[in-house]
């Protein structure tokens, strides 16, 4: 019942972009970076009712080494920004940072001297989720813009990717 | 202002003479205006006086008044479990002498309510075994809860990781 007996001796062409890509989108972890009350919704995006398995990226992963995605949800202090760069750095390439809600966006209300304004000061953001706090079904908007991006972009050109922003 | 009160009122009057700047009965908040030389002494009488006992230190948090003479408040507030009773005790200081001696020898919690205090209006509290820092940076120059405080803060003053 195996691809190999439904193909029998044929064989399939593509491209080297179409493949990787098409791995890399099903299989994204992402990188809870909670760090305030978007976290919330985060934490509901993976409970069973929105089943965040379907799209393959139920693997929340803890340790920046093992993640694809890091969802940066919440607000985003001066002091908190060295940390938060710091597990980027970490994170293996290829990587996509997701701003989840206004305040990763743009600072959102807190218009004050402790609040970076928008996290794209600091690491290149790929998808912006709007909301205060978005739904976990705008999360998964998110996640889906991020992979059609993943699919459509060229693996060799990578970094080139990271200048073009993207608003759900 | 209800009879414990009251006899506390009394007692640091007796005690302190002038050094009692003021007191203020407004809406059962009781506030006490000190001189800053006898704020020690003062939370001792309160944590030790045997009629209406004050064990808990429950803030200690600065204030900005600015356009009055005596620029910087410190406002503490102590609560008596045994008869369920707040008071406030007030030190003003000068912007050129802002100094106010530490209560940690008292109520050792008061530490990190005088480095929050100290972080962000810029009174010093001498005496005390920590002052550091306690939201901003360590290395951070200014006090952002100031009134002449800019409300974005000084840009550049944190700076941030670059974008890369």
């Amino acid at each position: 019942m195996g691809l190999e007996s439904a193909l029998g001796e044929g064989y399939l062409t593509t491209t080297l972009d179409a493949l990787i890509g098409w791995a890399r989108k099903n299989s994204l972890w992402p990188m809870p970076m909670g760090v305030s009350c978007c976290a919330i919704e985060l934490m509901s995006a993976g409970d069973p009712r929105h089943d965040i398995s379907r799209y393959g990226m139920e693997v929340m992963r803890f340790s920046p080494r093992q993640s694809d995605v890091m969802i940066v949800a919440g607000t985003v202090t001066y002091k908190m920004a060295k940390v938060v760069r710091k597990i980027y750095d970490q994170m293996a390439e290829p990587r996509w940072v997701i701003a989840m809600g206004a305040c990763a966006s743009s600072g959102g209300m807190f218009r004050s001297y402790s609040v970076v304004q928008g996290i794209d000061l600091f690491v290149p953001v790929d998808v912006y989720a709007a909301g205060c706090p978005p739904r976990p079904e705008n999360l998964f908007n998110a996640l889906l813009v991020l992979q059609k991006k993943i699919s459509s972009s060229s693996v060799l050109e990578y970094r080139n990717s990271k200048e073009s922003l993207i608003v759900t | 202002m209800n009879l414990h009160l009251e006899q506390l009122v009394n007692t640091l009057r007796e005690r302190f003479g002038d050094a009692v700047e003021d007191v203020v009965d407004f809406r059962d908040d009781v506030i006490v205006t000190v001189h800053r030389d006898i704020i020690v002494e003062a939370a001792t009488l309160l944590r030790d006086n045997p009629e209406c006992p004050f064990p808990l230190c429950e803030d200690v948090f600065g204030i900005d008044a600015f356009t009055e003479k005596k620029r910087f408040e410190v406002n503490y507030r102590f609560f008596s479990l045994e008869k369920n009773e707040r008071v406030h005790l007030k030190v003003r200081v000068d912007e050129d002498d802002a100094v106010v001696p530490s209560i940690t020898d008292v109520f050792p919690c008061a530490g990190w309510y005088e480095r929050e205090a100290w972080d962000m209006i810029g009174v010093t509290f001498s005496g005390h075994p920590d002052l550091r820092r306690i939201y901003m940076p360590e290395d951070y120059e200014y006090f952002p809860l100031r009134k002449d405080f800019p409300l974005m803060g000084v840009s550049g003053s944190i700076p941030l990781p670059k974008r890369g």
